[in-house]
């Protein structure tokens, strides 16, 4: 089973974005790493880069498939987590641990159109 | 079985100073090269005997698997029997010796040929005419999106920068709409594995070039609402776009200009029986409707009184330049041959025996393992179905792990992890060659498999054991990968 996050906003597209005050965290939710199967490379956008919600900011390759990264929310990047470009299985042993930007939220209010855990739970289940 | 010895690289094969040739005494003196066409150090070749690399490649040669070796159900990929009469065919000396630049009257048999092959294609496919310079698939796919765009181009509707693909299409789609400097836009399927015209409806706009569809599509089902998707896309003003990957099972049933598609190619390795060899040669048609025709690329066979002839074959490098058909001149002429041979040999009447053939194939092995296997769409397949994985989900065994222990039972595993719609995708396309028996063995050993999964499933997760390599590290293959032999001795 799949862990998700209390507290959590989550896409349909499986990432999920974790708030902290005006900093925000975006990753891929442990349900699409088990999808994936192992990470071999995790295509990064640079610091400063900007996305609309919905909005391609990276891909992420497994030894199954190659899935394109879309930004849940408008954000700036403040930072990309830089070890996954050597260790990009990381994703894989804890996904909410290693989120992949470090982004500002330019529209705090998108946040409303996400699912919460237990919304994203149900998604995931059907 | 490998021979331990000669089944190494030939590089570490290499002794230095063997040698596998002998030159005749030299009559002529010693003339030295300029230094400016010597090499600064020597070539770093293997240095081998004959006898050596003889055993060499014959050892390797037995690694490979094809479809002579054994049944090989690769989802997608149609691998049908290449049949022998057409390399017979193609090895006549009046057709393996001629060359491209040779005067037309001279290769009138050669031009009847591409004529006949391109007049037969557009029969089949209910389009005008065809081009078969292209050199496989996926330079057909870009010869067509550009046949798209210069239709677009030459109309002054320059804002058409868009192409819509579904879902489920094969990943060299959006790769040549890329290439093609569109840009792609995606269209959801719907439960039912179809594409959903309530998710297209909003997509269309000025801005779409066309569409892209494979039909059959990739999940082995026919796109029902094909007319009004058709007529959807042409309102707005795009063009409809083949992808003929899965043409088989309609050969001489239906035809792709009837259903509203504008341009398409044919993968003629799939459906008109030429070798999938190792990346080639291969080959790519392209037909269009009648008011396209003037945007193939040149040169292009003509008939007329006088016999064959290649129009304006003077200006080929420039038109095909300004149309950035570069590089497929004639195609690969004995490869169209033996697709020729193909369709000749069948005729009309057998043609429109292999879908459904193909299509009973594909249904029977589908009926018989659902039990075994999950199918996520009931109903009726075309030439090929789509499994999600083991039905027990508890074993841990995945799709991954059953591809690699059919291996040990001597087949060819299905197309696996495609299409992405489901998360243990196993494609299955037997064909329409295979005969029940070659079925029925791989039905029951696909039962075995299961089983396995569930009595010992380590068997299945340690597979495969009886093949020359066992199970590869592929998570290590794709992070730290071993490019060239000198790292591989290093090891």
């Amino acid at each position: 089973m799949a862990k998700v996050i209390e507290g959590l906003f989550y896409a349909e597209s499986h990432e999920y974005v974790k708030v902290e005050g005006d900093v925000a965290y975006i990753g891929i939710t442990d349900y699409a790493q088990h999808a994936l199967g192992n990470v071999v490379y995790v295509d990064m956008p640079e610091a400063d880069d900007e996305f609309e919600s919905e909005e391609g900011f990276g891909a992420v390759e497994s030894v199954k498939a190659a899935s394109d990264l879309n930004s849940p929310v408008s954000c700036k990047v403040i930072e990309v987590n830089e070890e996954l470009e050597d260790q990009p299985e990381l994703i894989n042993q804890d996904p909410y641990a290693n989120w992949i930007l470090k982004v500002e939220l330019t529209n705090k209010s998108e946040l409303d159109n996400l699912m919460d855990a237990k919304a994203y739970e149900e998604f995931c289940a059907k | 079985m490998n021979n331990r010895l000669y089944g190494n690289l030939i590089f570490e094969l290499s002794q230095p100073g063997c040698k596998a040739y002998s030159l005749p005494k030299n009559e002529f003196g010693n003339y030295e090269l300029p230094s400016n066409l010597k090499r600064e150090k020597d070539a770093e070749l293997p240095e081998c005997d004959e006898l050596t690399v003889v055993r060499h490649y014959t050892n390797h040669s037995g690694n490979n698997f094809g479809v002579d070796n054994g049944f090989y159900p690769l989802g997608s990929c149609t691998m049908k029997y290449n049949p022998t009469i057409n390399e017979e065919v193609a090895a006549l000396p009046g057709f393996t010796s001629v060359h491209p630049m040779q005067p037309i009257n001279t290769v009138q048999g050669a031009l009847a040929v591409q004529y006949g092959l391109a007049k037969s294609l557009a029969s089949i496919s209910g389009l005008a005419d065809f081009t078969v310079n292209p050199f496989a698939g996926a330079q057909g796919e870009f010869t067509g999106l550009m046949i798209i765009r210069s239709y677009h181009e030459k109309r002054g509707d320059t804002k058409r920068t868009k192409i819509i693909i579904p879902d489920s299409a094969h990943g060299t789609n959006p790769a040549s709409a890329a290439v093609c400097g569109l840009d792609v836009v995606e269209v959801k399927s719907t439960a039912d594995g179809l594409v959903d015209v309530e998710d297209l409806k909003p997509l269309l706009g000025d801005d779409i070039a066309g569409m892209m569809m494979t039909n059959p599509n990739t999940l082995g089902l026919f796109e029902k609402n094909i007319p009004e998707i058709a007529k959807l896309i042409h309102d707005c003003g795009g063009l409809m776009y083949y992808d003929g990957a899965n043409l088989n099972p309609m050969l001489g049933v239906a035809r792709p200009g009837d259903m509203g598609f504008d341009v398409m190619h044919i993968n003629i390795h799939k459906t008109f029986s030429t070798p999938h060899g190792g990346g080639g040669p291969g080959g790519g048609p392209v037909g269009v409707r009648a008011d396209l025709v003037e945007f193939l690329p040149k040169p292009h066979v003509l008939k007329t009184e006088n016999g064959y002839e290649l129009d304006a074959p003077e200006a080929t490098a420039e038109y095909n330049l300004n149309n950035m058909h570069v590089g497929q001149f004639m195609g690969n002429f004995l490869i169209s041959l033996r697709a020729y041979a193909y369709i000749l040999t069948l005729g009309k009447e057998n043609l429109k025996m292999v879908g459904p053939y193909a299509t009973l194939n594909a249904n029977y092995i589908k009926e018989c393992l659902k039990d075994d296997y999950e199918l996520p769409i009931e109903g009726i397949c075309m030439h090929e179905f789509v499994f999600d994985g083991l039905k027990d989900k508890s074993t841990g065994v995945t799709t991954m792990d059953v591809a690699k222990r059919l291996l040990d039972y001597g087949y060819h595993a299905p197309t696996i992890y495609f299409p992405l719609l489901f998360h243990e995708a196993m494609m299955i396309e037997p064909t329409e060659n295979e005969s029940k028996r070659t079925l029925d063995g791989f039905i029951e050993i696909m039962h075995t498999i299961a089983r396995e999964a569930r009595e010992t499933p380590q068997v299945v997760l340690d597979a495969p054991k009886n093949t020359p390599i066992g199970r590869v590290d592929d998570v290590l293959a794709a992070t730290k990968p071993i490019l060239n032999y000198r790292q591989s001795i290093n090891q």
